[in-house]
């Protein structure tokens, strides 16, 4: 098992080698941590929080908007 | 990761306030940094009878919640644009969450009232649609605000997106934009008060606040603002702050500390010789307001029908500046 990762925009998803922290896991997938929130069973997961094979997360963009 | 408040578990780190907070605290902090908005910049008091711009999104639902938290009487808008099924989903959003707090939703379709979409309705006119959809929803938020006899109209834009705003009218030098790109612009004839109580949450506080929160909101991007400007310039800006936190925070309140006032002139020049639109009565320098003239463009029908359609149409260069 991996560690099982969705993202958006466009949606998909993704399976990477666990155990990874959080920051680890954004560097490698190249996201700026300004711009994303990850979130598992409805949560937040701050940073610094290592993953295991058995999680399943989901790395939520929170840039948005249109401008005039 | 240690709540900098409690020494628990913290959910959320804030680099640019070199802090880490718990659920609870995050809240705290959120309803506190919004205090402050209202309160240094006077936009509002508990008397006031208030209007919010809701969207369905992270930030309008963030900043209805938090006012209603701390008191406020608030309503909502939504205005639909046509954007296909993201239109319809943002709405679902909206109400659900209306319904859930027992709150009013003010609702206005674009495509029944006014006979065109965004997507379609730009195309014909020769508009970018980010910039007919927000020519249409300040239209619109003007025109509800003053008919529902609402004291404020309150907008979700955050800091992200008014360092964006900010960057963008910097590059270009639009000098009148800039002088008005403040917290708050005072109520004027034809216009309501327009209020930003968020500038002091960076989106990525506004999503957390809606996740801890258990607020439901659209997460997907509008489909319409792909590859727009605005965003890549969120993205430059977070790589900037990526580098150095706080380093938007210091764009934006920096300019309004030391710079905003020397724009303040040409800002007032704009607001100068404006009359009522022939067809709806709203201010303008034209006989035929913006939006109206969008309607007619984009093949809609303005509902109180003055022979408008007949008038010649000169919309004039796309603007390329941003207000908001």
């Amino acid at each position: 098992m991996q560690v099982k990762v969705r993202l958006h925009n466009p949606r998909r998803d993704l399976e990477i080698e666990g155990p990874i922290t959080i920051i680890n896991l954004l560097a490698r997938l190249d996201l700026n941590r300004e711009a994303v929130l990850v979130v598992r069973d409805g949560e937040l997961v701050p940073g610094d929080e290592s993953l295991s094979d058995a999680d399943s997360i989901e790395i939520r963009p929170v840039i948005s908007g249109g401008a005039s | 990761m240690k709540c900098v408040t409690c020494r628990g578990p913290a959910i959320i780190d804030i680099r640019r306030h070199n802090s880490n907070f718990c659920a609870e605290h995050f809240l705290e902090q959120c309803q506190r940094q919004v205090r402050k908005a209202i309160d240094e910049f006077e936009m509002f008091t508990p008397d006031d009878k208030i209007l919010v711009a809701v969207s369905g999104g992270k930030d309008s639902l963030a900043i209805w919640d938090l006012l209603v938290d701390l008191g406020y009487n608030v309503d909502g808008l939504y205005i639909g644009l046509g954007i296909g099924e993201y239109s319809d989903t943002s709405l679902d959003y909206a109400r659900a969450y209306a319904q859930t707090r027992n709150l009013h939703l003010v609702e206005v379709d674009v495509p029944s009232t006014f006979g065109f979409d965004i997507p379609n309705g730009s195309r014909a006119a020769k508009r970018v649609p980010c910039s007919a959809c927000g020519l249409s929803k300040r239209h619109l938020f003007d025109e509800e605000a003053i008919k529902g006899g609402y004291d404020v109209l309150v907008t979700g834009h955050n800091l992200d997106d008014e360092a964006a705003v900010l960057f963008g009218n910097t590059l270009h030098w639009h000098t009148e934009y800039l002088g008005r790109q403040l917290p708050v612009l005072p109520a004027r004839e034809g216009f309501p008060k327009k209020v930003k109580p968020l500038v002091r949450l960076a989106e990525r506080e506004t999503a957390a606040y809606c996740i801890v929160k258990g607020i439901d909101y659209l997460v997907d991007e509008c489909p319409m603002a792909a590859g727009n400007k605005h965003l890549s310039y969120k993205s430059a800006l977070n790589e900037i702050e990526a580098m150095s936190p706080g380093a938007k925070h210091s764009f934006y309140f920096g300019f309004l500390d030391r710079a905003a006032a020397f724009f303040e002139v040409e800002a007032s020049i704009d607001r100068e010789g404006l009359g009522a639109c022939a067809s709806c009565g709203a201010p303008t320098t034209s006989e035929i307001c913006a939006f109206c003239r969008l309607v007619v463009r984009a093949g809609g029908q303005l509902p109180d029908q003055t022979g408008v359609s007949a008038v010649p149409v000169d919309l004039g260069p796309t603007r390329t500046g941003s207000v908001q």
